[in-house]
Order: structure tokens, then C-alpha cells, then sequence
């Protein structure tokens, strides 16, 4: 069961018991919906986007543990950051979570999101574990269509 | 039948699992639980052996060549088409048509029955159980045709409603897409009562009979149906085959749907006249040792008996359901009173697709999603099911792993 343990480590099954910014925010004015048809993991992310830096953020939705922590622990990282720290706290995330920990060079930005580094061993769940970060640039880009991770 | 007779007519499935080499396997460190024959069954040996053995000895193309090579390859074809013709009891081999699989047997009568049969105003009826390849060609028909597709409801066990399915029979439907046994729940349904309710309007029945071939007899003629439709894959044959079955009179009547090579009778610039059935349906050189190879599956389930299958799987069925029970935080979706094969759960605070995951962990081959079955999910408010489905080599210790794994899934996830 270790390996388990690597996937659904204890932040991640917390994450998904007890969602964090699981709510619309007052103040939004952007989001996007993203969809995994596969699973049928579906989340909303909103955003309060102020001179491009991320004032607020929350999401709705419903889908797997990673999927829900995923968006949940994202919420947390990405609150208070600029745009551009942002899109590199996406590729470093991707990277992570397609590749492993210590495959780039962004390698240890990721802070507490590490926790998602056994996803890679999973290829199933990599689309999980990234549903929420890209419906999350989606919603950055005033992207107006609905994102599918298929 | 004494006790003593009865325990010979059981199946012997330790000595069907020798058959399936993939059984020795070990998957995450112990030995393969594949429970997911529903999306896919395990090959024989002698199925794998009959490709190589054709590949090897007999391989050239079909209904052309002058040389005995490609007589003997014709000949084994057509030995195929026979044996799937006393397989589903049919009268005539002609109204057997080999095609890829279900999904482009549903295709061919949408694309020519339906096309030539359904003018604006229309409806075809179908139910709330139906996998994706029996809902989106007759939804895609309809639009096309300015037609209606229409619904039968099932209840809250996922059973057909029959009298709601009577009441959405009208003067417009032309025809009924049915699945015989539901590939999300394990519903069987009553087809007899369908296809006399669609007769007594002169309305066509047209069965999804891919979760059906595999696990009990099925004779066309007694169901008395019009189309009845199944993949090679899920019967244990070769992946690339499949089977349309249709009343000859019917199947005479209808436009080709694809055309080129093998499908002519004669061609010129300015015309051309199509070959009879079944060659007017199957354009271009078909999968022949894919045919060939599900011939040696039908065999091979004929050989075990498809009685004795339905026994066995009837009897694990039982058992799985009895042991999923004793998890208080287990919930079976799909209690109909006649199921096959299939079972489908979901578990309190775990989502399918980690239960699946953490299964597949314990080298438990389960299936987790939507089933192809959006619709259906939607009916029964879920996103997703974790789905157990069963085949011939399947015993007693998979379904003992299997609630072992979940009891594993739940303590993790506590």
C-alpha cells in the first residue's frame, strides 16, 4: 500500500475532505469551466483579477481526490500572485506532475504542491490532477469557451 | 438432476482459467483480477493460436484469388459466418454481416435503414439505458431527418418501464434500439415484451446485443427481433470484429451504405449494380482472420457451454452482490430483478474513479467512469459507478479480492 500512500498523500485525502475556497468570491470577475469527460470531473474556478494580479480565487465543482485537492491546494497557491507567477507556477505544476519531481528547472517553486508528485507514476490521473490549473488559465485568458482536459 | 449430476454440469473454472494465458499474469505484484469484461473480455488460447495459425498457414485474400490458398482463406471465412449464424439461431447465413463492431453495426442501419426510412416527423425509440453507440446514431439520424428521438424510462433499479415504453410507441415510430442487457447496470431486458408491443405496430426492433452474446443462448428467431447487433471483442474473440444480424428481407431492401471493392455485382462509368447479401454490406477486403479468429471464440464458448456460462456467471453474480452488501458504505446501482453480469457500485465518500485506482493498485481490474452512459448517469444523479462486470474465468477468490479492495479503499480514504 506505499505506493498508494505516495498518490493519496495525507494533504491531498485533507484537501479533499475539507475543500479550501470552495466558494464563489465576492468579488469575481472571471471564471471558466473545465470538465474531464473521462471521469466526468467537473470544476468551476473563479477568479478576482485585479491590475493582473489574483486578489481572490475560488472554485466549485465535484470530482475525484485529486481533481478536488488539486483545485483546492491551487486556490491556496495561487492567491495574492501575480499573472506571470501564475503561469510559471503552471509549468513547474505540469512539469511535476507529467515528469516527477526534479525533471525541470522550476523544480522547487511548487512550495506544498508537491504533494502531487506520485501523480506521474499514474498517467490516468495526470488529467485529474491538472483539470482545475487549466480551467484556471482559461479563466486568466478570459477564455470563453468551456475547457476539457480530453 | 441429482446433486452429483449437477456438480458435473458446472463449470470448471479452474480449468477454463488455464486457457488464458493473460490469467498467469502478475499485474502490481500479484496475480491479475479481471473484472472488466464488460469493456473487454480475455482471449483463449485457442483463439490466439487460430490467428497465428491462419496468419501462418492460410492467410491470402477472400472472394477473388484463382488459387487454392485463397479458396481455403474464402472457405474459413465463410466457415465463421456459419458459425456465428447457429450461434444466434438465425435462419440464413446471408443475414449474417461481418463489420468492425457493435458501434458500426448500429451505424450501417442508421446510415442506410434509417436514412431510407425516416422522413421528417418520425421517431425512433429508444431507452434510458442505452450505451452511447445506441443513442448517438439514431440522435445524429434524427437531426438529420427532422425525426424525434424519444425515451423509455426506467425505475429507480434501473429496470424498463414497460408501460411507458408501450406509451411511447406512436403512429411516427420507426423504429425501436434496444440493448438486451445493459452495460452500465446489468438490466436484462424483457425483450419478448418489447419486440410483441413494436410488432403489434408494425414498428422493427433492433437489439444491442453486445453484453448479451457473451453470457447466455440467444436464438434471433425465438426474440423474434429485426436487428440484433454484437462486437467480437466482448465474446472473447479478436478485437477489429463484429456482427450485424438482419431479417434478410430487410437487409435485400436496404441501400449499401459503404461502397467500393467486394460489395459489386458489376461496375462502368455510368452504373453500378451491388453484389447480394451480405457482400452488398461489407465493402473493401474485411477483417478476415479477425472473423476466422471470432469463429474459434464461438467455439470455444460453445465448447463450455452457453448455458452453463449463464449458470456460472448467474452464480458469482449472487455471491459479488452478497459481499458488496456486507460494506456498509457500498451502494449497488442496478438492482433489477434479471441482471447479467455486471456489477456496478459506488462507495460513501470515495469517488469511482480513486476506488478504481486504489483497486487497480491491488491488481484488481475494475472499471470506473460514466460507462459510455452519460444519459443514464444523469438519470440516476451520479457523475460515475465503479463497474465489476464478469466473464468466464472469473471464480469465487476475484470477488473475495475484489471486496477485500474496496474494504482497503475505505480504510485509506477513512
Amino acid at each position: 500500500m506505499s505506493e498508494l500512500r505516495e498518490l493519496y498523500q495525507s494533504t491531498i485525502l485533507d484537501h479533499n475532505r475539507k475543500p479550501r475556497n470552495y466558494r464563489v468570491p465576492a468579488a469575481a470577475n472571471r471564471k471558466a469551466k473545465g470538465h474531464n469527460p473521462l471521469c466526468g470531473d467537473e470544476v468551476t474556478v473563479y477568479l478576482d483579477l485585479e491590475d493582473d494580479v489574483v486578489r481572490d480565487v475560488g472554485f466549485q465543482g465535484s470530482g475525484c481526490a485529486i481533481s478536488t485537492a488539486s483545485a483546492s491546494l491551487m486556490t491556496e497557491a495561487v492567491k495574492g500572485k501575480s499573472l506571470p507567477e501564475v503561469l510559471q507556477l503552471f509549468d513547474a505544476f505540469h512539469q511535476l506532475v507529467t515528469q516527477g519531481p526534479g525533471s525541470g528547472p522550476e523544480d522547487g517553486d511548487v512550495g506544498k504542491l508537491a504533494v502531487f508528485s506520485g501523480v506521474c507514476e499514474y498517467p490516468m490521473r495526470v488529467k485529474c490532477a491538472t483539470l482545475a490549473w487549466h480551467t484556471l488559465k482559461a479563466a486568466l485568458e478570459g477564455a470563453p469557451r468551456d475547457v476539457s482536459t480530453e | 438432476m441429482t446433486e452429483e449430476h449437477r456438480e458435473e454440469a458446472a463449470l470448471d473454472v479452474e480449468r477454463v482459467r488455464r486457457d488464458f494465458p493473460i490469467l498467469g499474469e502478475v499485474e502490481r505484484g500479484a496475480p491479475l483480477v479481471y473484472l472488466d469484461t464488460a469493456a473487454s473480455a480475455q482471449k483463449p488460447q485457442a483463439v490466439i493460436d487460430c490467428l497465428a495459425d491462419f496468419y501462418a498457414h492460410h492467410y491470402a485474400n477472400i472472394h477473388r484469388g484463382v488459387y487454392a490458398l485463397s479458396e481455403r482463406a474464402t472457405g474459413l471465412y465463410e466457415e465463421a459466418r456459419e458459425k456465428v449464424r447457429r450461434l444466434l439461431g438465425a435462419a440464413d447465413a446471408r443475414e449474417i454481416v461481418f463489420t468492425r463492431n457493435a458501434t458500426e453495426s448500429i451505424n450501417l442501419v442508421a446510415q442506410s435503414f434509417g436514412r431510407r426510412h425516416l422522413q421528417q416527423g418520425d421517431e425512433v425509440l429508444i431507452t434510458e439505458m442505452e450505451h452511447h453507440a445506441n443513442l448517438v446514431p439514431w440522435q445524429m439520424l434524427c437531426q438529420e431527418r427532422g425525426a424525434r428521438l424519444r425515451v423509455a424510462p426506467i425505475d429507480d433499479r434501473g429496470a424498463l418501464e414497460l408501460e411507458a415504453f408501450a406509451e411511447r410507441l406512436s403512429e411516427r415510430t420507426r423504429l425501436v434500439a434496444i440493448t438486451h442487457v445493459s452495460n452500465a447496470l446489468g438490466t436484462r431486458n424483457p425483450l419478448e415484451e418489447v419486440v410483441a408491443l413494436a410488432h403489434e405496430r408494425g414498428v422493427p426492433v433492433l437489439v444491442d446485443g453486445a453484453q448479451a452474446v457473451p453470457r447466455f443462448p440467444v436464438d434471433v428467431q425465438a426474440l423474434g427481433c429485426d436487428f440484433y447487433v454484437f462486437s467480437g471483442h466482448k465474446l472473447y474473440g479478436p478485437s477489429g470484429i463484429g456482427v450485424l444480424w438482419g431479417r434478410g428481407e430487410l437487409l435485400d431492401a436496404m441501400p449499401p451504405w459503404q461502397t467500393g471493392g467486394s460489395m459489386i455485382e458489376s461496375v462502368s462509368f455510368e452504373k453500378t449494380t451491388f453484389a447480394p447479401i451480405p457482400q452488398k454490406f461489407e465493402a473493401g477486403t474485411p477483417d478476415i482472420a479477425g472473423a476466422i479468429g471470432l469463429g474459434a471464440a464461438i467455439d470455444y464458448l460453445q465448447g463450455l457451454g452457453l448455458e452453463r456460462v449463464e449458470r456460472h456467471e448467474a452464480e458469482l453474480l449472487a455471491l459479488g452482490t452478497a459481499l458488496l452488501r456486507e460494506i456498509p458504505e457500498v451502494r449497488i446501482i442496478g438492482t433489477a430483478a434479471r441482471k447479467s453480469g455486471v456489477l456496478s457500485f459506488v462507495v460513501d465518500g470515495i469517488h469511482p474513479h480513486d476506488v478504481g485506482t486504489v483497486l487497480d493498485q491491488q491488481g484488481v481490474a475494475v472499471r470506473a467512469g460514466h460507462h459510455c452512459a452519460q444519459p443514464l448517469m444523469e438519470r440516476l444523479q451520479l457523475q460515475a459507478t465503479v463497474r465489476a462486470s464478469l466473464g468466464v474465468y472469473n471464480c469465487r477468490a476475484d470477488l473475495e479480492r475484489l471486496a477485500e479492495a474496496i474494504r482497503e479503499a475505505i480504510r485509506l480514504f477513512r
